[in-house]
């Protein structure tokens, strides 16, 4: 049968305060276990939540990012089980009333299609501790210094109907949140995380199937896997004639595979109610046109511009504010260079070859963006041609000095004076008589293939340092005697 | 409105309180004597009554984001049954 | 000595009359001698009150005491105290040590006040007798067969007995009010959010009030200078600013119209009781008051209401006991599932289990709307009827409860019973407005205190309301004769 897979996808994105949703305690990475912990975070008997400033402006940021309505008056629940790393037996979450609402984002495809997907809302929580089951004397270690981290968990409506848009649609969830600056993005460390709810159902009919829930995806490739492996076990199942069982299942990267996890709550009744020490958040529409006003450009406003005052191509444009960090790097080189065209192509070639061969973000390059508009205003003013600056670029890179310092310590300044290029020709047409004679009887045709020939010999000759702009005409003239 | 045993086992259940089937039998007629006290509120008619959380009715007040509080973690741990390596330590789970 | 006021020992003190530390020997001496039968104290702490105590005196010498320095007081054991044991009543906590103070206790020991110990309660507040507590039940000084009140049985019973000065209390739906009725001493609740619950070991987060217990309305005056106040560790604190509960006590009450709800004189009174309440009501006439009937029609409603919000938060609340970072774990569990309901089953009494299942019940899924839903809407409705009358009258006065102290284990057979008897109490707390219970007189030896129910953040008005009232009449000056010669 013919099967059409419906996926919601629900993201935990960890904002980047300094300080947890409900606490003074410092939030970190990799902080020895329960070193960033308070009264609070624990749970402690007596102890209770005052709300993060910080967290509640970058919500409402998002909020604009998806052009959503903002929740005027948003209102924390207790979402009730118990489980070990969830000190207070509850979290603290948003039901009824979240501080975002309704909003959408168009996403754009590889193939150039662009499909709007659906937010239902986005709304604050806070996060639980880890579990740690390697063995302490036959047990399991809890560590809460990520209890009440602060999460914007972002709900889509299932309006995904494929891996490929799903994975586009994280991206750009990415790119958005690390564009506001509100998460760092990083996916290895659990800043992101992904919960995929998915369903099949015969092409062309209406209700949705019935879906289960892979929790916890953290990575691009591995929610681009995790659906492909899900959507081949459930028809698997559904063309056997089987039912799909509404569950949560993990996946496991290793085997490439989703597992049914053992239930959390076997009867699942959260028992949610406002919470009676947290009181409803109200927002002035000041505060929230405030916010608005001093939104930072987002990706998709950076790529319109782009192309608009680049004349970048609709590709060239989205690739270079696809991150922040991207299209910053991009507009510093080209405010030295002032050439949209050279810096595009140099970001896009050189620089992302380096970067990926070393596997570096571009925040981590070794070569500034600065460092790289200079090399690049030297290949613009032709003191060196593209091949050299490659040579040039992979000493910079080495760490070898800028630009300038490197050709002039290795002498690779590009010859461009007309009387010492004539010289060279000169030099090179007495060496190689013969091919001259036989360059003048030929005719025009067998001329144009045979000038590569001399220039390769003028290059060789110069090092590689004569322009060969200047060298094309001036061997053209020579050879016709 | 009564209960039956089934109904105080699964509320149990959810509060996680391990009862006795004495237990069960005790706490299905106390639990019924209290939902018959409170059945009279169904014959109110509260149709158009905003619900009040809060006496006061005010709103969240909001803190800086800063952080406050330094790693207090040995006194944190005291209380605990069982710890190691600056961890709480709990029955195996398996997930 | 033990019968002082704040004021006089404060004098006194001044005056180097007496030592804090002399004072703090004479109460933890009569501790030792009196509270075996009364059992009113879970912890009592020598060393530290006497280290404050000397602490104190050091104090006044330098000249920079507040009322409180060097004054003798008793925590209820539900405010977290740093090093010193917090059991809530609870087996669940019979070896909790707080890491850290709550707020009301760090205010009362920045003051100067000396804590001589933590006092028995209703194992996590959830009582009106004292008898659902842990540690066993606590007597009452007037007759130690009857139930002191609960749930703040603890501290009513020390004071009455001069075992502390003053000492703090909680109020859910009555437990300052209805122990210091049952007791003979002065106790107020005030409006919700003027004294800090950071560090008060939450029953029901939405009516949680701590309050202050004492033998007079000055001395819970000279308590709330202390204790009231914006806490920017509370959400729900409110940053309206504190009156000078001291600088009006003497105010006249010429021109106070005082509304008597009918709903407060109906059936379930004792007939003796209804007696002395009026009779206290005649006293403000005297005094220049004008009485008024009034009616707060939802008055019964209070109960059902308040026994689906206080269980359903409570809960919620209770979760965090789960056998992992602090309190009762259980022998050997087999696996988590087995901790968590062996730990909290053993650590939990009867009532709190009780009613962490009616709560559980209330906010589980299909009930939700018909229960908690439903509670919070009535709640309004009572809160209205308050607000409405608080427009036409400026007080509002009738008994704290049915009856005087009822005897010991004759209630606890019939908990609903016993729920019913709250009748008086609950609804303040459901609309948040501040309370005193007054001492008013006696009925066959037992006494009854007068309620007096004001509008929000009207703490500083009643305040001055009872102290005219006791600046006229002696019944807060009474003590019990304990047996055995030994007297309160």
């Amino acid at each position: 049968m013919n099967w059409e897979v419906v996926i919601g996808l629900e993201i935990h994105t960890q904002l980047s305060t300094k300080s947890k949703l409900f606490s003074g305690a410092a939030v970190g990475f990799g902080a020895k276990p329960n070193t960033q912990t308070t009264l609070v975070d624990l749970g402690m008997p007596g102890a209770l939540p005052v709300f993060n400033k910080e967290a509640l402006r970058m919500a409402v940021m998002f909020g604009h990012a998806i052009n959503a309505e903002i929740g005027m008056t948003s209102v924390f629940a207790r979402k009730n089980y118990f489980y070990p790393d969830l000190p207070k037996g509850y979290q603290t979450s948003q039901m009824d009333h979240p501080i975002v609402g309704k909003g959408y984002l168009d996403v754009t495809l590889d193939d150039g299609t662009t499909s709007r997907v659906g937010i239902t809302r986005a709304h604050l929580e806070e996060d639980a501790g880890k579990s740690l089951h390697e063995d302490y004397q036959g047990m399991t270690g809890i560590d809460l210094n990520r209890s009440s981290t602060p999460l914007l968990e972002i709900v889509s409506e299932p309006d995904i109907r494929s891996a490929k848009e799903a994975v586009a649609y994280v991206k750009m969830i990415h790119s958005i949140v690390t564009y506001l600056g509100i998460c760092d993005g990083n996916m290895a460390e659990g800043s992101m995380r992904c919960d995929i709810n998915l369903s099949l159902r015969p092409k062309g009919q209406q209700e949705y199937g019935t879906r289960t829930e892979i929790k916890n995806v953290n990575s691009f490739r591995f929610i681009e896997k995790a659906i492909y492996t899900e959507i081949e076990r459930q028809a698997d199942i559904l063309e056997d004639g089987g039912r799909i069982i509404q569950e949560t299942r993990l996946y496991d990267p290793e085997k490439n595979e989703t597992r049914s996890m053992r239930s959390k709550e076997d009867a699942n009744d959260y028992r949610y109610f406002p919470c009676p020490d947290l009181l409803p958040v109200v927002l002035t529409q000041e505060y929230v046109d405030d916010i608005k006003a001093s939104l930072p450009e987002l990706p998709s406003q950076k790529a319109a511009r782009f192309q608009s005052d680049f004349s970048l191509s609709e590709y060239d444009a989205s690739v270079l504010s696809s991150s922040r960090a991207m299209a910053d790097y991009f507009e510093t080189a080209y405010g030295v260079v002032k050439d949209a065209k050279l810096t595009a192509n140099w970001v896009m070639g050189e620089l992302s070859k380096l970067l990926n061969q070393d596997q570096l973000d571009v925040e981590n390059s070794p070569v500034t963006a600065n460092a790289f508009g200079e090399l690049l205003v030297r290949v613009k003013d032709n003191t060196i041609n593209g091949k050299t600056a490659k040579d040039v670029l992979q000493a910079m890179w080495q760490g070898e000095g800028s630009a300038d310092d490197i050709i002039e310590a290795k002498g690779l300044k590009q010859v461009t004076d007309t009387g010492a290029i004539e010289a060279m020709i000169q030099s090179i047409l007495d060496a190689n008589a013969a091919q001259v004679e036989q360059y003048r009887a030929s005719d025009e045709d067998k001329q144009k293939k045979m000038i590569g020939f001399f220039v390769g010999q003028v290059m060789k000759a110069s090092k590689g340092k004569a322009n060969p702009g200047m060298v094309n005409p001036i061997l053209a003239r020579m050879l016709k005697g | 409105m009564s209960i039956d045993k089934q109904d105080v086992q699964k509320i149990a259940h959810l509060a996680r309180l391990a009862l006795t089937e004495d237990d069960v039998d005790q706490y299905q007629h106390s639990l019924s004597s209290v939902l018959a006290l409170v059945e009279q509120m169904q014959s109110v008619d509260t149709d158009g009554v905003e619900p009040l959380s809060n006496p006061l009715e005010m709103t969240q007040r909001l803190r800086e984001d800063i952080v406050t509080e330094e790693n207090r973690r040995d006194a944190f741990l005291a209380n605990a049954p069982k710890t190691d390596a600056g961890l709480f330590l709990v029955p195996q789970v398996i997930e | 000595m033990f019968k002082q006021s704040i004021s006089t020992l404060a004098q006194q003190l001044r005056n180097k009359e007496v030592s804090s530390v002399e004072l703090t020997r004479l109460f933890l001496d009569r501790i030792q001698q009196i509270d075996p039968q009364l059992n009113s104290f879970i912890t009592v702490s020598d060393e530290l009150a006497l280290q404050q105590a000397k602490a104190a005196d050091e104090r006044i010498a330098s000249g920079n005491a507040t009322s409180l320095t060097g004054i003798p007081i008793a925590h209820k054991d539900l405010f977290c105290t740093e090093g010193t044991l917090t059991t809530c009543g609870s087996k669940m906590l019979n070896n909790f040590i707080p890491p850290y103070e709550s707020t009301v206790t760090s205010r009362i020991q920045q003051a100067g006040g000396v804590m001589l110990g933590k006092t028995n309660l209703d194992e996590f507040a959830m009582g009106s007798s004292n008898e659902n507590s842990y540690y066993g039940a606590v007597k009452n000084p007037w007759n130690l067969d009857k139930v002191p009140g609960g749930s703040s049985g603890g501290s009513a019973a020390a004071i009455a007995a001069g075992l502390a000065v003053a000492a703090t209390g909680t109020d859910t739906g009555g437990s300052i009010r209805q122990p210091a009725s049952f007791c003979g001493i002065t106790g107020l609740k005030p409006t919700y959010g003027r004294v800090s619950r950071f560090g008060m070991i939450a029953y029901a987060s939405s009516l949680d009030q701590g309050g202050p217990m004492a033998k007079s309305a000055e001395d819970c005056a000279h308590m709330m200078q202390a204790m009231a106040g914006f806490d920017d560790k509370d959400s729900t604190s409110s940053d309206t600013l504190n009156d000078d509960y001291l600088a009006n006590l003497n105010a006249p009450l010429t021109g106070l119209t005082i509304g008597l709800p009918k709903e407060y004189f109906g059936d379930g009174l004792d007939a003796n009781v209804a007696k002395t309440i009026t009779t206290a009501v005649k006293e403000f006439e005297k005094l220049g008051a004008t009485i008024k009937d009034i009616s707060l029609p939802n008055l019964q409603l209070s109960i059902p209401a308040y026994y689906v919000i206080a269980p359903s938060e409570a809960s919620s609340n209770l979760s965090r006991f789960d056998g992992v970072r602090f309190g009762h774990r259980c022998e050997d569990p087999k696996d988590l599932i087995d901790m968590y309901t062996r730990s909290r089953a053993e650590g939990f009494g009867t009532e709190v289990q009780k009613r962490i299942m009616v709560g559980t019940y209330a906010l589980s899924e299909g009930y939700y709307d018909a229960y908690y839903l439903k509670a919070q809407k009535i709640r309004r409705l009572i809160k209205e009827d308050f607000v409405n009358a608080l427009k036409d009258v400026d007080v509002i006065m009738g008994p704290v409860a049915p009856t005087t102290a009822f005897g010991l284990g004759s209630k606890t057979s019939d908990p609903v019973a016993m729920y019913l008897e709250d009748i008086y109490t609950l609804s303040v707390n459901l609309a948040g407005i501040p309370a005193m219970s007054v001492p008013a007189g006696f009925v066959d030896g037992m006494p009854v205190g007068l309620q007096i129910m004001g509008n929000y953040f009207a703490e500083a008005k009643l305040l001055n309301i009872a102290h005219q009232y006791q600046q006229q009449t002696d019944w807060h000056l009474q003590t019990p004769t304990l047996p055995e010669g030994a007297q309160a």
